[in-house]
């Protein structure tokens, strides 16, 4: 092999190893990587998480409350299950008629997280492996959370004042001080 | 002709009622249909005022009274417990949209009674708050 046919080589092996290196992660950024389980362990958070097409009943009896925390939040499983128990609902009656019941169940099934390949249903936003992720140790400093503005994990508005309109945009957080 | 006319008419005018969502109530008419439901029980004597407020203001075995979330202060806006979301003055003094509708009525005494009392409230002590409710002056 002449010195310049050795050169390529390496060159190519370099290029091929490093694609190999970049393949994977790449792949497992967009969050269609099914092979492996898809982003977060499949737990990951629909796109968009608001609908363009809202629903008026949604948007007047989930926002009473709370904000109207966006449908593609959670798995459709999460959401019939939370629709299911809501005389008990994180240790609050919040029963609906049966009509309205069935029409903001079929809304947040239909507009569930369209990124969840786990089979996992959990309750809770804050639970979920793409939250976490999100909200870690790393990305925010533990102080926030027990600042008085912001109380709760579930208080998304504190430092995402757009989200009741499903906009969680990394640019547009405002840490409260 | 005009009977076919008039009665054409008619049902055009209670196919309009029949669409409508529930009509409008004002806040004494949902305490008439209280009282009404009250009526049915022995020994029942009228609503009072006293009775309402005391009872809007102690917790009964849970957590939480009704003063819990919208405050000693009915005319002024409360605060949710647990989320801390403003919730609008409950009095309708200070609040012209509350008690006009028998369905929101309906889903909130449930809701709320069940997270106070763990039951659902008798006739008697919906009337007792109502009509505590209506004498609050903003």
């Amino acid at each position: 092999m002449s010195i310049h046919k050795q050169k390529t080589f390496r060159v190519l092996a370099i290029a091929l190893l490093a694609m190999g290196i970049m393949m994977p992660a790449a792949q497992a950024d967009d969050g269609h990587d099914e092979k492996y389980g898809g982003k977060y362990g499949g737990e990951n958070r629909g796109k968009p998480v608001q609908p363009v097409q809202t629903n008026p009943k949604f948007q007047q009896e989930c926002s009473t409350c709370h904000i109207a925390y966006a449908p593609g939040l959670l798995p459709a499983e999460s959401w019939r299950k939370m629709m299911a128990s809501l005389d008990k609902h994180f240790g609050s009656d919040a029963s609906l008629d049966a009509q309205d019941n069935k029409e903001i169940t079929a809304f947040l099934v239909n507009n569930a997280s369209n990124r969840w390949s786990a089979s996992t249903a959990p309750m809770r936003i804050s639970e979920t492996a793409w939250f976490k992720r999100k909200h870690d140790g790393h990305e925010i400093n533990p102080a926030v959370w027990k600042n008085p503005q912001v109380k709760s994990p579930a208080n998304c508005a504190a430092c995402h004042p757009q989200a009741e309109r499903g906009n969680f945009n990394e640019h547009d957080i405002r840490m409260p001080r | 002709m005009s009977r076919i006319f008039y009665t054409s008419a008619l049902v055009l005018v209670v196919a309009g009622f029949a669409t409508q969502p529930a009509l409008a109530e004002t806040p004494n008419e949902m305490l008439a249909s209280i009282q009404k439901e009250a009526l049915g029980i022995p020994g029942f004597s009228g609503f009072s005022t006293t009775r309402g407020e005391s009872f809007f203001k102690t917790k009964h075995g849970n957590e939480w009274s009704c003063a819990s979330c919208h405050t000693d202060n009915p005319a002024a806006p409360g605060k949710h417990a647990k989320t801390g979301k403003v919730i609008d003055p409950l009095a309708p003094s200070a609040n012209t949209e509350r008690f006009t509708s028998p369905k929101k009525m309906e889903k909130w005494f449930k809701r709320n009674c069940n997270d106070v009392l763990n039951r659902v409230c008798t006739p008697q002590e919906k009337g007792d708050v109502l009509t505590y409710l209506l004498t609050v002056k903003k």
